[in-house]
């Protein structure tokens, strides 16, 4: 059985990879590189038999669930698993410059490649877990490697950044694992499917799920509670903020959509898809308008995230509660994941052009960037076109899940929500072209300030932001690949 | 082969748009030899399309992004005038442009951009569906800026914001509209109109006003055309290439297509709307023109002549008869042609004489002869002078205006062309009737390389013939004529 061989692979390969980098720390860096290949090779593979043959399931050492482990995927498994692989396997390429340079602190060097790998075993985990327990144990794990991360450079405002997200995440995990609780005294059982089969409406069930959302939206830095992000992404050195902005988040955010949608989409009220819908709104007024005053290009990015992260939570009035049924509801869930994978891309290309940024300049501070560009037209040009994806203009992933929402907006009489999107869109405008106003523009004085960079190393963010773009222009495969799975099948289309 | 046509023209463009970005600075040859070969290679297959599709033929690519959301490339009689214009202007303004930089820096970004800009008109011109449309749109948004910005100075810079600070919001309106008026009738397509009449009157007056409104940026509609006149800014190349096809070509041509095709030119005189917008474009036509009329700086005062000159089509459109709407039409490639000349000579006076202000222009006339004739025609079709080519589309216009019972147009279009005297004689008569200045006797003007000025008496040449020969089946007139009876008449 291949495919349950790839379903293992996934979560074991990088492990695995974890204790060989730990013990053979000289060729720790080799080692996370292929573990990551093989990881996005799995991938591929799942989604290639996901889509020939529908969702694929398998059980750890032959035990079914409850009693054993069950690992499921469906397309949005799939497609989060290919695009987090991706971005580990692009991220790891620019971390061997980053990391492996002679002169670079050896301790970041040494911690890197190990937490990474322990990163990418538990998103993969998140991403096939049908288990609110093993979920659990994943985004624990996520957690604590995301909180080491932060800390790498040892710098005393990176170690406070580090320990305001530890709380904020540890409080999180306590909402959540009550509400977990309350669910297990309820059914007897954490499985997604057992749950699934026999939500009732009840109060405790309401408390329950309501618990864990709160505790999701902690983690996944939904507006008010983003205020641990900013400092934190843009405190991690930019190969860990890459991973941190693009994925962790997005994680958290999986498991919201799972809960909500999978497990129990009858009990998402108005009032739930409100709220969410409604935070998410703000996060998108607030997030930009923060960004737009930073003077740092690393704080304007994690801003941006916080910013981003609120389309997300506009899924749950478009597609979620009452809409559920409703014809554009499979097309405004598609585009809230689209946006998911494409922010993911762009993200974490605009954070390796920071970090390539810092290395050429010694700065991030957005003034000393002036002029950058004639150094590094390369990364500029990459920045960009991020930028372009993260603006929803076309051609870009981010144009196709802004228009499949804006669609369903229009479609559902949401005005509010249409509003909000192209509203974010208009002040992602604003504090995008700042940055790359000032690349462009000639240095003050002439010579050059800039340390040169070789071309090699600026391919890493350049092909994540293509990512980006390619995911606007063949979205096709990847619409029709997140369908397989889904309850409501959408046939439909727009 | 048919059906990869459109998509092989849009090639014709984009490959040497995406090429030229990796090309090293110093492959001057290489990076001259694409551009060209490719606006050649895309001349041959426009003539090509202009036969098969007088004949009748229509050539379509369709390819699905998301399901049921395509990307279609459609050629009807139409898209072919307005990419007949970009493909011709398009080869003569890469001559000039190559003329013009030498051995500037940053050319590969350039011509890459340039190129890209075309590859977008292109695909404006043969857009299907609204959302193919809106998509190409927005890549000559994205694709004009760093165009526009190119010196990379502050003045630059505060054009190339100011330009984005209309096109975004203004691509919101737009999208709006689409999704709007989508979510109702599901996608729609150029070729078969959807009944709209069962929509709500109001929402549909509101639809159509954000249309205008999304698109009368590019268009240079007033008062949406402040960020025209900053733009001058750009490199003379841009300027030339940005007034006569690419950006408020598209916008004017996007208001044509959304009366026509999307609308129907019954259902927007019915909503109250065909009016309205005659009334906005006229206002447009006067202001313009008086604008113009105050510029001291010779590109400035081009700029506010292209903000006048460009709401002609939407008036041409807005009037509701067929006659206006051919007068229309056909100025969309008179005003190219004849703007583009203007272009090309304010870039060469600047360029090789230091000429800026109008008051430079004392005497050119015996020292840069050729640029001073051309310009001269130029400025004689934009007044209307007979048999230029803008005579013909003022009378068309006017013609159409009376058959449609809109008389008070006729005004419009005389004071207009008053107005147009009035700021273009002034320079004909200091160019060839003053004496020369005395400061500039220091340094002798030049009108070489060829490369600057056979552009400028081609096109102006063509301007002169267009009119000439407006007769003949072929020419713009005859084209649109042809558009409007066989595609538009009942």
């Amino acid at each position: 059985m291949p495919s349950s061989l790839a379903l293992t692979a996934i979560i074991g390969a990088p492990l695995l990879g974890f204790f060989m980098t730990i013990v053979w720390s000289r060729a720790a860096a080799v080692v996370a590189s292929l573990t990551s290949m093989v990881v996005l090779v799995a991938a591929v593979f799942l989604a290639v038999s996901v889509s020939a043959h529908g969702a694929v399931l398998t059980s750890l050492g032959g035990w079914d669930a409850p009693l054993g482990i069950e690992l499921a995927a469906d397309g949005l498994s799939v497609m989060f698993m290919i695009v987090s692989g991706a971005i580990v396997l692009v991220v790891g390429a620019y971390a061997q410059h980053e990391f492996v340079h002679p002169g670079t602190e050896t301790r970041s060097g040494f911690a890197f490649w190990p937490l990474m790998l322990v990163l990418l075993a538990a998103l993969n985990g998140i991403f096939v877990s049908r288990d609110f327990f093993n979920l659990y144990v994943c985004f624990e794990l996520l957690t604590l490697s995301a909180v080491a991360m932060v800390t790498l450079n040892g710098k005393t405002e990176s170690i406070t950044a580090a320990l305001r997200y530890l709380l904020f995440a540890l409080l999180g995990s306590i909402l959540y694992l009550l509400g977990a609780v309350l669910l297990y005294a309820q059914f007897g059982s954490l499985d997604m499917g057992v749950i699934g089969q026999s939500v009732s409406s009840s109060g405790a069930e309401i408390l329950a799920a309501g618990l864990m959302t709160a505790g999701l939206a902690l983690k996944t830095a939904l507006f008010p509670f983003h205020g641990w992000l900013p400092p934190a992404h843009s405190g991690a050195p930019p190969p860990a903020s890459a991973m941190l902005s693009s994925l962790v988040p997005k994680a958290s955010y999986f498991i919201t959509i799972r809960l909500w949608f999978d497990v129990m989409p009858e009990l998402a009220g108005n009032p739930l898809t409100l709220a969410l819908g409604g935070l998410g709104g703000a996060a998108i007024l607030y997030g930009s308008l923060q960004a737009i005053v930073q003077t740092r290009l690393k704080m304007v990015v994690a801003y941006s995230t916080v910013a981003q992260l609120g389309y997300l939570f506009i899924v749950f009035p478009l597609a979620g509660g009452d809409s559920a049924a409703q014809p554009w509801s499979a097309g405004a869930w598609t585009g809230g994941m689209l946006h998911a994978l494409s922010h993911a891309l762009a993200k974490s290309a605009m954070f390796l052009c920071a970090g390539l940024f810092i290395i050429s300049a010694r700065t991030d501070d957005l003034e000393a960037l002036r002029g950058i560009a004639q150094t590094m037209p390369m990364t500029a040009f990459a920045f960009t076109l991020a930028a372009i994806s993260l603006l929803g203009l076309p051609p870009s992933g981010g144009f196709i899940a802004k228009y499949l929402m804006l669609t369903s907006a229009f479609a559902s009489g949401g005005w509010i929500w249409a509003f909000l999107i192209l509203a974010g869109g208009l002040l992602a405008a604003l504090y995008l072209y700042r940055p790359v106003r000032i690349m462009l523009s000639l240095p003050k004085q002439p010579g050059q300030p800039f340390k040169p960079i070789s071309r090699w190393w600026q391919v890493a963010p350049l092909v994540l932001a293509l990512g980006a773009v390619f995911l606007g222009i063949g979205s096709n495969e990847p619409y029709a690949l997140l369908q397989i799975g889904r309850p409501v099948a959408a046939e439909t289309g727009l | 082969m048919t059906a990869a046509l459109p998509f092989l023209v849009l090639m014709t463009s984009l490959v040497p748009a995406l090429a030229t970005f990796w090309l090293p600075e110093n492959q001057a040859a290489t990076r001259n030899g694409l551009n060209l070969g490719g606006a050649i290679l895309k001349l041959v297959l426009v003539a090509y399309m202009l036969y098969a599709v007088g004949q009748g033929a229509v050539f379509e690519t369709r390819l699905e992004l998301a399901p049921g959301l395509f990307l279609l490339l459609r050629i009807d009689a139409l898209a072919l005038l307005f990419v007949t214009l970009s493909a011709f202007l398009w080869l003569l303004t890469t001559i000039y442009a190559i003329a013009y930089f030498g051995n500037g820096p940053n050319l590969s970004r350039f011509f890459g951009f340039f190129s890209l800009c075309v590859a977008a008109t292109t695909g404006i011109a043969f857009s299907g569906t609204l959302i193919t449309f809106f998509l190409f749109y927005e890549l000559l948004t994205l694709s004009t800026w760093p165009l526009v910005v190119h010196k990379q100075n502050e003045k630059s810079f505060a054009a190339g914001g100011s330009y984005l600070g209309f096109a975004l919001p203004a691509s919101a309106a737009l999208l709006v509209a689409i999704i709007w008026l989508e979510s109702v009738t599901g996608p729609i397509e150029f070729a078969a109109p959807r009944e709209l009449s069962g929509l709500d009157a109001f929402d549909l007056r509101l639809i159509l006003a954000l249309f205008v409104l999304g698109l009368g940026v590019k268009a240079a509609i007033v008062p949406l055309h402040g960020w025209l006149p900053a733009a001058m800014a750009a490199p003379a190349p841009v300027s030339a290439l940005l007034h006569a096809v690419a950006v408020v070509k598209a916008g004017a041509f996007g208001i044509v297509r959304i009366i026509y095709d999307v609308f129907g030119i019954d259902l927007v005189s019915q909503l109250g709307m065909a009016q309205p917008l005659a009334i906005l474009a006229s206002i447009t036509i006067l202001y313009g023109s008086l604008r113009a009329l105050q510029q001291d700086d010779i590109k400035r005062r081009l700029a506010f002549s292209t903000v006048s000159q460009v709401s002609y089509i939407v008036l041409g459109a807005a009037l509701a008869g067929p006659i206006a709407a051919i007068g229309g039409l056909a100025h969309l490639v008179h005003q190219g042609l004849m703007k583009i000349t203007l272009f090309f000579c304010a870039g060469i006076f600047a360029e090789r004489a230091g000429i800026e202000k109008i008051h430079h222009l004392d005497g050119v006339g015996a020292r840069m002869p050729w640029t001073a004739f051309c310009f001269s025609l130029g400025a004689m079709g934009m007044i209307g002078i007979p048999p230029m080519a803008g005579f013909v589309s003022k009378l068309y216009l006017g013609v159409g205006a009376l058959e449609t019972g809109a008389g008070w147009v006729v005004f419009v279009l005389a004071g207009s062309s008053l107005l147009n005297a009035a700021y273009f004689l002034p320079l004909l008569y200091r160019m060839w009737f003053l004496p020369a200045r005395e400061d500039l006797e220091t340094q002798p003007p030049s009108e070489r390389p060829l490369g600057l000025i056979v552009p400028a008496v081609v096109t102006a040449t063509a301007a002169l013939g267009v009119g000439l020969l407006a007769g003949a089946p072929i020419s713009p007139l005859g084209w649109a004529t042809l558009i409007i009876e066989r595609d538009y008449l009942p």
